[in-house]
C-alpha cells in the first residue's frame, strides 16, 4: 500500500509548542525513547546468542553471531512459512473489507440525510465499547459448527469483516474533510449519490482511509486470542505461532524470541516507511474522538 | 420514472451503504451477545452429548457467585488494572508534555515512543518472559545489588507478578497514550499560556492550571478506554504462565476473568458456564463506564 498524499492538517490553530526544549527534555525523551526501543534490541541479542549464552551472568548486552541461524531454525519450527502468507491473507482481507464498508457507511452518516441516522450512528458509537472477547463462545459455536470453519482463515476473516470503529472514525474524517457546498453542486447538476460517492467522496477520503487501513492492518497482524482458538499449529497466523513456540516443557529463549522478530519487524518496517501517517492518524482520531 | 428513481436515491440509498457494515455486525456481533444470553442458561459442554438444551436458569450465575476462583480473577483483574492504568495514564501525560516542546527531530521522537504500539502482544509477553525469568533474567541481574542471592521470583507470588504484567501493559500503551494527550494539547491556545506567562505563573503552574484543565475530557476518554481494556486482559497472563494450563500460576495469581473464561470455555470445555463468565463481565464492563459517565456528569456540574 502507498500513501502519496499526506494526512490534512486540522485548521491551523495557535500552537502550544512554542517553548523551545532545552536539554533536560531531550535527555529526558532521549531515554523515554531507548526504553520504548529496548525490549525489541534484546529481542535481537538474545535471538542472536545460543541457549547457553541466555543462561548466564551477566545476561549478553549485544548480539551474537547466531541470529540466522536461530532465526531460520524458529521459521522452520513455527511454520513461519505459512504463518507469514496467513497473516498476510487475513489482515489484507479485513484492512480491505473494514476500509471499503467503513467509508461507505461513513459518507451515509457524514453526509446524507435519513430517518434514523443519529439513532443508528448512537448505536455503532455503542457498539464501541463491547468487547469482542465477551462473544467468543457462542462465536466459535458459530463459526465451527454453523459454517463448518474450524482450523479455516474464513473462520478468523469472516466475523471481522467490518468495524464500528472504521465507521466512527470515517464519518468524523469525511463530515469535515469534504465541503457540503461540493456535494450541493453535485446534486444541481443531476449526480446520483452514487456518483457523488465515486466521483467526489471517494477522491477526498483517501488519505483518512490509508490511515483507517494500517490501524486496521497493524491491529489484525497483531491479533493473538481469536485466531489461538480457531487455528491449529500446523496453520497459525504470526502471533499463534510466536505463542506456540514457548510452549513446552524446554523452552529454548533464542528460538521463542527469534519468532518474535519474525513477527514483529514486517510491521516494524511498515511503521519505518509510513510512520507518519500513521501517528498523524492516530493523533487526528483522538482529536476528534 | 426518472423522479421516482430519484425520490429513491434520496431517501432510499443511504440505506444502502449501511448495509454491508449492520448485516455482517448483527450476524458476528449482535447474535452472538444475544446468543451468550442464552448459552449462560445451560449446563452446555460439548463433552457431554445433548446438554445444549439441559437448561439451568440462572444456575451458572449462582455459581459464579459462590466461586471462589472467579473472585480470584476478578481481584487480579482490578489489582493488575490499577497497577497498569495508573502510572501508564500519568506516564503518557509526562512524555505527551516533553513532546510538547518545540523538539529538534519531533519524528524521531514520536516515532520512537509509539515503537511499543507496533509491537505485538504476543511479542511484548514473550520478550517480557525473558527480562522477567528469575533464573538469569535481565531484570533480576540488574536488580542484583539490592536483592542480593535472593532472585525475585516473578511469577510465585501475587504482587511481583501483578507488577511483572503491569510492566508489560505499561509498555505496550504508553506511547500510544502519549499521542492523543499530544493531540489534545496541541489544540490549546498558546495566547492562555503567554498570558500566565505575564502573569508570572512558573512552567508548573501552567502545567497545572492550563494543561491539564484543557484535558480533562481527553483524560477522562483514555482512562475509560484503558479500564475497558484492562478487563479484557489476556493474553500477557496467558503467554507468562510457561506451564500454559491457563491457570495464571501455581496459585492462580495472575489469573484474570478473560484467561479465566478462556481455561472455563476451552480447557474444561464449559460453554454455558463460560458464557455467563462472559455475560457478568460484560455487565461490570457496563457499570464502569455508567460510574464513569456519572462521575463525569458530577465533575462538570460542580463546576
Amino acid at each position: 500500500m502507498t500513501v502519496t498524499e499526506p494526512v490534512p492538517k486540522p485548521a491551523r490553530r495557535p500552537r502550544a509548542d512554542v517553548h523551545r526544549a532545552r536539554w533536560p527534555a531531550y535527555t529526558a525523551l532521549g531515554a523515554i525513547v531507548l526504553l520504548s526501543v529496548f525490549p525489541l534490541y534484546w529481542s535481537i541479542v538474545v535471538s542472536s546468542r545460543d541457549q547457553s549464552a541466555v543462561g548466564r551472568y551477566p545476561p549478553p548486552l549485544v548480539p551474537g553471531g547466531s541470529l540466522w541461524d536461530n532465526l531460520s531454525a524458529a521459521y522452520e519450527q513455527g511454520n513461519f512459512g505459512i504463518a507469514l502468507a496467513n497473516s498476510t491473507i487475513v489482515a489484507g482481507t479485513i484492512t480491505a473489507s473494514v476500509v471499503f464498508t467503513s467509508t461507505l457507511a461513513g459518507f451515509a452518516f457524514a453526509k446524507l440525510r435519513f430517518r434514523g441516522r443519529n439513532a443508528l450512528f448512537t448505536v455503532v458509537v455503542a457498539t464501541m465499547l463491547v468487547p469482542p472477547q465477551l462473544s467468543i463462545v457462542p462465536l466459535y459455536i458459530m463459526v465451527t459448527q454453523w459454517f463448518g470453519w474450524a482450523n479455516d482463515l474464513r473462520g478468523v476473516i469472516v466475523p471481522t469483516l467490518v468495524s464500528a470503529f472504521g465507521v466512527f472514525f470515517m464519518r468524523q474524517y469525511l463530515t469535515s474533510a469534504v465541503p457540503g457546498e461540493l456535494l450541493e453542486a453535485g446534486r444541481a447538476d443531476g449526480a446520483s449519490t452514487f456518483r457523488m460517492y465515486w466521483n467526489i467522496v471517494l477522491p477526498i477520503a483517501r488519505p483518512g482511509a490509508a490511515v483507517l487501513g494500517l490501524l486496521t492492518f497493524i491491529m489484525y497482524w497483531n491479533d493473538l486470542f481469536w485466531p489461538l482458538i480457531l487455528l491449529n499449529t500446523q496453520n497459525p497466523t504470526v502471533q499463534v505461532a510466536i505463542a506456540n513456540t514457548s510452549s513446552g516443557i524446554e523452552v529454548d529463549y533464542s528460538l521463542v524470541l527469534a519468532g518474535t522478530v519474525i513477527a514483529t519487524f514486517p510491521m516494524l518496517i511498515v511503521f519505518l516507511l509510513l510512520g507518519r501517517q500513521i501517528i498523524g492518524g492516530i493523533m487526528q482520531g483522538a482529536v476528534k474522538g | 420514472m426518472r423522479t421516482r428513481l430519484h425520490r429513491f436515491d434520496l431517501k432510499g440509498s443511504p440505506y444502502l451503504y449501511i448495509t454491508p457494515f449492520f448485516a455482517l455486525f448483527g450476524v458476528f456481533g449482535l447474535l452472538p451477545l444475544a446468543y451468550t444470553a442464552l448459552l449462560s442458561t445451560t449446563a452446555w459442554s460439548p463433552r457431554r452429548p445433548g446438554s445444549e438444551d439441559s437448561s439451568v436458569g440462572l444456575g451458572n450465575y449462582q455459581d459464579l457467585l459462590g466461586d471462589e476462583n472467579f473472585h480470584n480473577a476478578l481481584i487480579n483483574t482490578f489489582g493488575i488494572g490499577l497497577l497498569s492504568t495508573v502510572p501508564q495514564l500519568l506516564l503518557a501525560l509526562g512524555i505527551a508534555h516533553l513532546l510538547n516542546y518545540r523538539l529538534r527531530g519531533r519524528l524521531f521522537f514520536r516515532m520512537g515512543v509509539l515503537v511499543p504500539y507496533i509491537t505485538s502482544v504476543a511479542a511484548v509477553a514473550l520478550i517480557f518472559n525473558q527480562i522477567f525469568a528469575r533464573d538469569f533474567g535481565l531484570l533480576n541481574w540488574l536488580l542484583q545489588p539490592f536483592t542480593g542471592d535472593t532472585p525475585i521470583d516473578w511469577r510465585a507470588s501475587t504482587l511481583a507478578s501483578w507488577v511483572a504484567v503491569s510492566v508489560m501493559v505499561t509498555w505496550h500503551w504508553t506511547g500510544y497514550n502519549a499521542l492523543i494527550y499530544l493531540a489534545a494539547m496541541q489544540t490549546i491556545p498558546y495566547e492562555l499560556y503567554e498570558s500566565a506567562a505575564i502573569d508570572g505563573a512558573s512552567r508548573w503552574r501552567q502545567f497545572w492550571h492550563i494543561t491539564i484543565p484543557s484535558l480533562r475530557p481527553t483524560i477522562i476518554f483514555t482512562v475509560i478506554v484503558s479500564t475497558i481494556g484492562a478487563l479484557q486482559l489476556f493474553a500477557e497472563p496467558f503467554l507468562f504462565d510457561t506451564t500454559r494450563n491457563n491457570n495464571g500460576g501455581s496459585e492462580r495469581q495472575f489469573q484474570t476473568v478473560v484467561l479465566y473464561l478462556y481455561q472455563q470455555f476451552w480447557s474444561n470445555g464449559q460453554y454455558g458456564y463460560g458464557a455467563a463468565i462472559a455475560w457478568t463481565l460484560f455487565l461490570i464492563t457496563v457499570v464502569i463506564a455508567l460510574i464513569n459517565f456519572l462521575l463525569v456528569r458530577r465533575i462538570r456540574s460542580t463546576e
